[in-house]
């Protein structure tokens, strides 16, 4: 079954698209079908009753959006990242 | 096309004396506003969102990184601009805005469309992942040193 993750950021158009390309690359490399959707962090409210499995966001997060959260700084600045990996593959083989 | 592709020389600010991170938006949104490539309110978007959402990267090494972008609107074409400070000026960091990052080194993203040029914000991201090529960058004399540590 196809998974789909929200990649978010600030404007939507930036670290979200670093994050996004490496969510891709390891659910592909783990035999995940996954979709990502990138928005603003203010977007999604609106994105998440799309439906959706997680987040994963590069900005902080002020509110509850209802489904996982993982914060995906790491595509970014490298630290942590097989973590970072790990966690979003672990929530999305749960499901 | 990868960061040197973008990266604007009139938009590379070596050595910046600044005291605040708007300063450092002010001098380097200044320079990409008279090349053309962002528009006349870019400034006081990024500030604006600056301020709302943070841009500061603590990274691994010994210099931190800050990466100050805004909606496509305010953008004419993609561009980056690129500013190595004299001391380390506050950024707030990206996923905790109460935390400050001291920053050395600020790359400034235009981006005129959404999720486009991957592979520069790859590149990007590859930079702010190697400590040694981020302290080349804040080492270097000139604009020419730049270059030639981003090829």
């Amino acid at each position: 079954m196809t998974k789909t993750v929200i990649v978010s950021c600030g404007t939507g158009i930036a670290t979200s698209t670093v994050a996004a390309k490496a969510i891709e690359d390891a659910c592909k490399a783990a035999g995940i079908d996954v979709v990502t959707r990138q928005c603003k962090a203010s977007e999604i409210p609106v994105v998440v009753q799309q439906g959706a499995d997680l987040i994963v966001t590069t900005s902080q997060l002020r509110f509850d959006p209802g489904i996982p959260v993982v914060k995906g700084l790491a595509f970014l600045t490298g630290m942590g990242v097989d973590a970072v990996v790990k966690e979003i593959l672990d929530i999305l083989n749960k499901e | 096309m990868e960061i040197k592709d973008f990266l604007q020389k009139g938009a590379i600010l070596l050595d910046l004396e600044a005291k605040t991170s708007e300063d450092v938006i002010r001098s380097l949104g200044g320079k990409l506003r008279e090349l053309g490539c962002v528009k006349d309110d870019f400034i006081e978007a990024a500030l604006e969102r600056e301020a709302k959402m943070p841009t500061g990267l603590p990274l691994g090494g010994e210099y931190n990184a800050a990466i100050p972008h805004v909606d496509i609107e305010y953008v004419n074409r993609s561009a980056l601009g690129l500013a190595t400070l004299q001391d380390d000026v506050v950024f707030y960091n990206m996923v905790d805005n109460q935390e400050e990052v001291p920053c050395r080194l600020v790359i400034m993203l235009a981006l005129d469309k959404p999720k486009s040029q991957i592979e520069m914000l790859q590149s990007v991201a590859t930079l702010l992942q190697n400590p040694e090529i981020i302290k080349n960058l804040v080492r270097a004399k000139t604009i020419e040193d730049v270059f030639e540590i981003l090829s």
